[in-house]
């Protein structure tokens, strides 16, 4: 069962200009490893040492998943993930 | 180039939040680089040295965009202790490189800085910032009022 996962502009060199594409997977850490099989590169942009990286968000369906289990939140046969980057800044 | 109107949003949101850093975008229609609808948004940090759009507000908002066939055109924050130029923070986060990245500095009371730039793959490039009336002439400079005449709204 594939879920679709829409693509920011940033990442979208990684996905041949695609705004969504398809995936598998059961949680969040299985939707990236499964995109980064067809889309190398794409892992790395997203998690750095096991963990999301600090300047992205991922939603599953309307749920940030900071807040709903991280990588290992579950992804639905029906839910939609989105991923966009942070937007913040700041003096420093 | 921006319209005044818009412009004049962009500082009197950054003086209402000062100390508090401001924040938003004006959406505009994909492919045009015409900056039309201003969408203040909430700092979720609430402070005066970091910005940050709430993450629930962010997917509304680009779903919102996704909707209307928009992009967000300029991303502006307001610095308010320090000069309207990118941070080391700033440009890690910055991750939309078609956007104009827009600073105000409210440090000063009665005056501000209003600069844009391009941030792409963590190179800052200033731009000039063009204030138009609107932009339907804008491409005969007719309807042109000089640069960083943007008067403060108090």
């Amino acid at each position: 069962m594939a879920v679709t996962v829409s693509i920011p502009t940033i990442l979208r060199t990684h996905t041949g200009g695609e705004k969504s594409v398809e995936a598998k997977g059961g949680t969040v850490a299985d939707v990236i490893e499964d995109l980064e099989s067809r889309h190398s590169g794409l892992s790395a942009r997203l998690i750095t040492n096991g963990s999301l990286h600090r300047f992205v968000n991922i939603y599953v369906d309307d749920e940030d998943v900071r807040f709903a289990g991280g990588l290992q939140a579950p992804v639905g046969e029906n839910s939609s993930v989105t991923i966009l980057p942070a937007v913040a800044g700041g003096m420093r | 180039m921006i319209r005044a109107d818009l412009a004049r949003e962009i500082v009197a949101h950054a003086r209402r939040d000062h100390p508090d850093e401001a924040c938003g975008v004006i959406a505009g229609p994909d492919g045009s680089d015409r900056a039309e609808r201003l969408v203040p948004m909430l700092n979720a940090a609430r402070s005066p040295t970091f910005y940050e759009f709430d993450s629930g507000d962010l997917l509304a908002l680009y779903r919102d965009m996704d909707s209307r066939d928009e992009v967000p055109v300029v991303i502006y924050h307001s610095h308010t202790a320090t000069e309207a130029y990118p941070s080391r923070t700033d440009i890690s986060f910055a991750s939309e490189p078609e956007a104009h990245y827009v600073l105000v500095s409210t440090r000063e009371a009665g005056s501000h800085e209003f600069r844009s730039f391009r941030i792409v793959d963590g190179v800052v490039t200033e731009e000039q910032v063009e204030v138009v009336e609107t932009y339907m002439f804008a491409h005969t400079g007719a309807d042109a009022v000089p640069d960083g005449d943007i008067p403060d709204q108090s």
